[in-house]
């Protein structure tokens, strides 16, 4: 037996797997921390499993069991399997559709006796793995635009299911997968026009946008008197010019109005236009009176949620109010402060100090990670740990801003912190292949 | 390839050193930098109520307690929980129909919100509650809330101690915010003169509340509360039973009472009439009776006692033959030859008594109130040649008069106190531009021409008499419980002004004796009481008022003031009536039975039947009837112009009534009366009448209408 547990524990990289434990207790605590009532009897109602924060504990040990499991499995098998895994879970995902029980608005959830499974987060861990197979495959010659695509198609293509299933949060976390790419050699050009568009979607949302056309005419203009030797010597780059103008145009004048109008919903256009202040005023004709309603509940939801959020957190001050002494987050004022909202319950509670010291074993985690994948002799490690990394800072930048009110509402876990089995269980699994991996770095390359 | 991409590792680094940079200064932001956010938090969970303390309690001189604060009860309502319940038994129970329940429902609703408590009704009468206490188990979301109020066990003296109401707005600003929406505080009369002894020390309670304001508990342990001190309770000097008579004899009549104990200046009782049953201001109908009071033009609310201005009449003549004792200008042997008037100026002015020898010396006419005598005193007083001329002449009568406390403010530990009438030398100099001599204000002597006094002066002015020479400022309070010597409200009222005490008793006396003589022989016989050395003086003042633009003789005032007993004076009264004649017919009687009430602490039964008749005069001026008319005709007209509704015409004339429902006062004080009967029939004639004069002055108008126009386009 003896033996059997040195050879586990040989390689496994214990800094991870401590700051794991670090992280899912503080969790637990800040679960506590949300739903214990005065006079609560902690003890009985843990071990009944009836609250949120004895949940918890549970999923952290079904998580810890997993992870041995995970441990124990030759890690040859991830790589091996990695491509029936992702066709295993298309087939949940899509099953979905028929099976799912609407919970809060979603439609992505199945319901498992005490149990809510939600496949499109689970879905991250077996994309992460098609995805790391795919680029580590010796016939991938990734410098090929053909490649690209297949790779961004492994990526996107759940999150469009995602976003049929009214998870919006989840199918933005798919894009993180980019990242991996670009360390696989995407060229940067891509990143580069990605971030360049959504700057120029969020600028139709605060700009009017006629005065938007004018403002890139003008730029375009000057570009081009001050680039006039090289157009001279190369007309294509007047055509480059040209081209990236008419395009920004017809995105800001069409594409954008065209695509908040009829693509998206009525409620989510407004979430969209909350989170830069600004008030979205839909043609009145085009509105059922479902989405009214829905439209003002949300809009009620949106704002109150993120300004008792930031009360929450901003009362916490230098240091905190300390645990359990939290007003906003233990009277209710927070909602969702369990889950999505869980990030209120640190800063009030244990303040600026208390929120750098998260933020730093976040950070920690992250870099560690990246340090991980750098040392690792097979491309498929690598990738995989690229992918943990993107999907863990995905999720937490996505979350954390959401609370302090730098990004929109968009309903996504904080990582091994927010309450839910599936999101602990996932990101379990998904760090654990990366410690199994990681642990047999020194074998062959594959 | 994966060398070649090796850069990019850091890149990604980068990036996410980026983000979490910029996480963290907006966590530095709202958590260092920003201080709204605590506050907001604060204000958001910490509930900080008010824990109001029980007012302090008012005693009389017996130690009865007058105003007292007992316990009522609201009915509050949550509306979440209003469920299946038997409205239209509840509806029978609180006397409304279901049509004013649900918008009661509603109301509560919007101002509350569902899942807090709301109230429903408001100071429920007992006879109600108790039926609502057995049944309330059936109403869910209904419950009973206990709410303080002050009560007056009887039904008296409320001129004297005022009444609480809710702080408006003025009254916040000017206590620098100490008061708050929602508190009570004293509005007039002792509640408001002692309001800082009788609201205690409020306490505040840090609560905590939920989401949806529902509290959850205390705020930190209780470490910040502070708890409420109860309000100080305070001893008077009234006598409650002789306040009550007093109120009981002024049913129905127009004026003012002050008793006062001479040694001390305390306040045995006061009354203005007409008079108003305090507790109609605290129950459930306290709106309806306020603005039932507020619209009678006989005033109820005006205390006349102390904001009255009557001339004082004969009444001062006791003053007036001190000042000229102390002047030197008469001697009690003074005498003067009258004959029915005096004619030392060209206008003769009248005396009632012609038979020689009733101003044979001051005592006499001091007993007799011989007119002549005593113009003839303030002319000596006045010409004084030691001053040189009238106007310093004048100047120091005036001093004197300032000095008793006549055209001052006496300092009452009451609010809004008027300080009567005694003119300067300015104003004679403007009235007659400068050429007066004692002739042109002979009248003075007699207390008519320009000077006025209220009761309180009055009566204030007789405490000299019977102290000789000294008084003290009239007061009500007695003592404060837990007295300290921070508490400084009760020193002006303990400091002795001795104003004449230079003067010899035995002048005194010759004063004195002629008031007694007043009651045993003179003008006051009514006044009697046997076993009693009684001294008085009797005042009929004439008593003019502007009516419908006219300046109106009106029935004489009645005045009637006296101390007793004469060694030892243990009270003295000043009575106004108006409108009722000679001093001897009804302010004499008065003053005598609160007299021998609060000398012998009962009555003898052959006087009970003089209480009746007393109580039953009806002296409301008859003008009354006229100017209640024109109010509630100028107020018709006002709403009708503003809503354009015929119909309020008739509500509002109907509710005219010269005063508040007197025979409702007068059971109060457990008497029984006929009703006299006003005629109403030439009120209802005048409306027609009315409207045909309004139509009339409207068509003449617009007939003119085109006129001015046309007059003005040519202009």
């Amino acid at each position: 037996m003896s033996d059997r547990n040195v050879s586990i524990s040989k390689g496994i990289d214990w800094i991870l797997v401590w700051i794991y434990i670090a992280l899912v207790s503080i969790g637990i605590m800040s679960i506590f921390a949300a739903t214990y009532r005065e006079g609560d009897k902690v003890l009985e109602e843990f071990l009944s499993l009836k609250t949120d924060y004895s949940k918890q504990s549970l999923f952290f040990i079904m998580g810890s069991i997993m992870g041995i499991f995970i441990l124990l499995t030759d890690s040859k098998f991830f790589t091996a399997t990695a491509n029936l895994w992702y066709a295993a879970g298309m087939v949940l995902l899509l099953l979905v559709f028929p099976f799912h029980t609407r919970i809060k608005g979603t439609e992505s959830i199945i319901k498992l006796g005490f149990f809510n499974l939600q496949p499109a987060e689970l879905f991250k861990v077996f994309v992460n793995l098609a995805l790391a197979k795919y680029l580590s495959q010796v016939d991938t010659n990734f410098t090929k635009t053909k490649s690209h695509l297949i790779a961004a198609a492994i990526a996107i293509i759940p999150a469009i299911i995602s976003i049929a299933q009214s998870e919006t949060g989840l199918a933005l976390v798919y894009f993180s997968f980019f990242l991996v790419m670009f360390r696989e050699g995407l060229p940067a050009v891509y990143l580069v026009t990605g971030f360049s568009l959504a700057v120029l979607v969020v600028a139709t949302l605060v700009v009017e946008k006629y005065t938007l056309a004018i403002a890139l005419t003008v730029v375009a203009l000057v570009v081009i008197y001050y680039m006039k030797r090289s157009i001279r010597r190369h007309k294509s780059v007047l055509a480059f010019i040209l081209l990236t103008w008419m395009v920004s145009i017809c995105l800001v004048l069409f594409a954008v109005p065209a695509f908040f109008n009829n693509v998206l919903k009525p409620y989510q256009v407004q979430r969209i236009y909350a989170t830069v202040g600004k008030d979205f005023q839909v043609d009145p004709t085009k509105l059922t009176e479902e989405d009214v309603k829905k439209m003002e509940d949300k809009k009620k939801a949106q704002s109150y949620n993120v300004i008792q959020s930031k009360i929450a957190i901003g009362s916490g001050g230098l240091v905190g109010k300390g645990l359990l002494k939290g007003t906003q987050t233990r009277y209710d004022f927070v909602p969702e402060q369990r889950t999505d909202f869980i990030f209120c319950t640190i800063g009030e509670g244990f303040g600026f100090l208390g929120s750098i010291v998260l933020m730093s074993i976040y950070f920690l985690l992250l870099m560690r990670i990246i340090t991980i994948a750098e040392r690792q002799r097979s491309v498929f490690s690598r990738c995989y740990a690229y992918g943990v990394a993107s999907i863990i800072f995905f999720h937490l930048a996505i979350n954390i801003c959401m609370t302090i009110g730098l990004a929109p509402v968009i309903g996504i876990p904080l990582p091994f912190i927010s309450y839910g089995g599936t999101s602990l269980i996932t990101f379990t699994v998904l760090l654990f292949i990366l410690v199994r991996l990681d642990a047999d770095r020194q074998m062959v390359l594959r | 390839m994966s060398v070649f991409n090796q850069s990019r590792s850091t890149i990604i680094r980068l990036i996410f050193a980026g983000v979490f940079l910029v996480i963290v200064i907006q966590l530095f932001n709202l958590q260092i930098i920003s201080r709204k956010y605590k506050q907001l938090a604060m204000d958001n969970a910490v509930y900080p109520k008010r824990k109001y303390p029980n007012r302090g309690i008012i005693y009389d001189r017996k130690g009865k307690a007058i105003l007292n604060n007992t316990i009522m009860y609201d009915l509050t309502v949550t509306p979440a929980e209003v469920k299946n319940i038997d409205t239209l038994s509840l509806c029978n129970l609180l006397e409304i129909d279901t049509a004013e329940f649900k918008k009661r429902l509603l109301e509560a609703r919007l101002k509350n919100g569902p899942v807090r408590p709301s109230v429903f009704e408001d100071l429920l009468p007992p006879e109600i509650q108790a039926k609502l206490e057995e049944n309330l188990y059936k109403f869910s979301g209904f419950t009973l809330v206990e709410r303080p109020v002050r009560v007056y066990p009887f039904n008296a003296a409320a001129h004297i101690l005022g009444y609480v109401g809710e702080a408006d707005t003025a009254i916040i600003r000017r206590s620098g915010n100490f008061y708050q929406l929602g508190d009570y505080v004293g509005r007039s009369g002792l509640e408001n003169y002692y309001e800082k002894v009788l609201m205690g020390q409020r306490g505040i309670e840090f609560l905590i509340k939920d989401n949806k304001n529902r509290i959850q508990g205390h705020y930190e342990n209780k470490a910040y509360d502070t708890v409420e001190v109860a309000g100080r309770n305070m001893q008077t000097y009234i006598d409650v039973e002789v306040q009550q008579l007093a109120e009981k004899l002024m049913t129905n009549k127009v004026g003012g009472i002050v008793a006062l104990e001479p040694a001390t200046g305390g306040i045995i009782a006061m009354v203005s009439g007409p008079n108003f049953n305090p507790n109609d201001l605290t129950g459930p109908n306290k709106q309806k009776n306020y603005s039932k009071l507020v619209l009678d033009v006989a005033g109820p609310f005006n205390n006349r006692a102390i904001k009255g201005r009557y001339p004082p009449g004969s009444t001062y003549k006791p003053l007036e033959a001190l000042i000229a004792l102390d002047e030197g200008v008469i001697t009690p042997a003074s005498a003067i030859g009258c004959s029915g008037a005096y004619y030392g100026c060209n206008r003769p002015v009248k005396c009632t008594e012609k038979w020689p020898g009733h101003a044979r010396d001051l005592r006499t006419a001091i007993a007799w109130s011989c007119n002549s005598f005593f113009s003839n005193t303030y002319r000596l007083i006045v010409d004084n040649r030691e001053y040189g001329s009238v106007k310093k002449g004048y100047a120091k009568w005036q001093e004197y008069m300032n000095r008793f406390g006549y055209g001052e403010r006496l300092g009452i530990d009451l609010p809004s106190e008027d300080k009567g009438n005694i003119p300067d030398t300015s104003v004679y100099n403007r009235v007659y531009r400068g050429s007066w001599n004692s002739c042109t204000n002979v009248t003075l002597g007699i207390g008519q021409d320009m000077m006025l006094a209220t009761p309180l002066q009055i009566a204030n002015g007789i405490c000299i008499v019977a102290n000789k020479g000294y008084y003290y400022t009239p007061h009500f309070v007695k003592s404060i419980d837990n007295e300290t010597p921070q508490d400084q409200i009760l020193a002006p009222f303990r400091k002795k002004h001795e104003v004449l005490t230079h003067i010899s008793d035995t002048t005194f006396e010759t004063v004195i004796s002629g008031m007694q003589d007043v009651v045993e022989i003179g003008t006051g016989r009514f006044a009697k009481i046997p076993g009693i050395n009684i001294c008085a003086k009797t005042g009929t003042a004439e008593n003019y008022r502007i009516i419908d633009g006219k300046r109106t003789k009106l029935k004489d005032n009645s005045l009637f003031v006296c101390f007793a007993p004469r060694e030892n004076p243990k009270i003295a009264i000043a009575v106004v009536v108006e409108n009722a004649g000679y001093g001897a017919t009804w302010a004499a009687p008065i003053a005598s039975l609160m007299m021998e009430k609060f000398l012998n602490d009962t009555l003898r039964t052959e006087r009970v039947k003089e209480v009746e008749r007393i109580a039953a005069a009806d002296l409301m001026p008859g003008y009354l009837v006229r100017e209640q008319f024109k109010a509630d005709s100028a107020r018709a007209f006002f709403y009708f112009n503003l809503r354009k509704d015929s119909s309020l015409i008739k509500k509002y004339l109907k509710r005219n009534r010269p005063t508040i429902d007197t025979l409702q006062r007068r059971n109060d004080m457990r008497v029984t009366v006929v009703e006299n009967k006003k005629n109403p029939g030439n009120r209802k004639a005048a409306i027609p009448l009315l409207l045909l004069l309004g139509m009339i002055t409207a068509t003449y108008r617009m007939s003119l209408n085109p006129i001015i126009k046309e007059r003005n386009e040519r202009s």
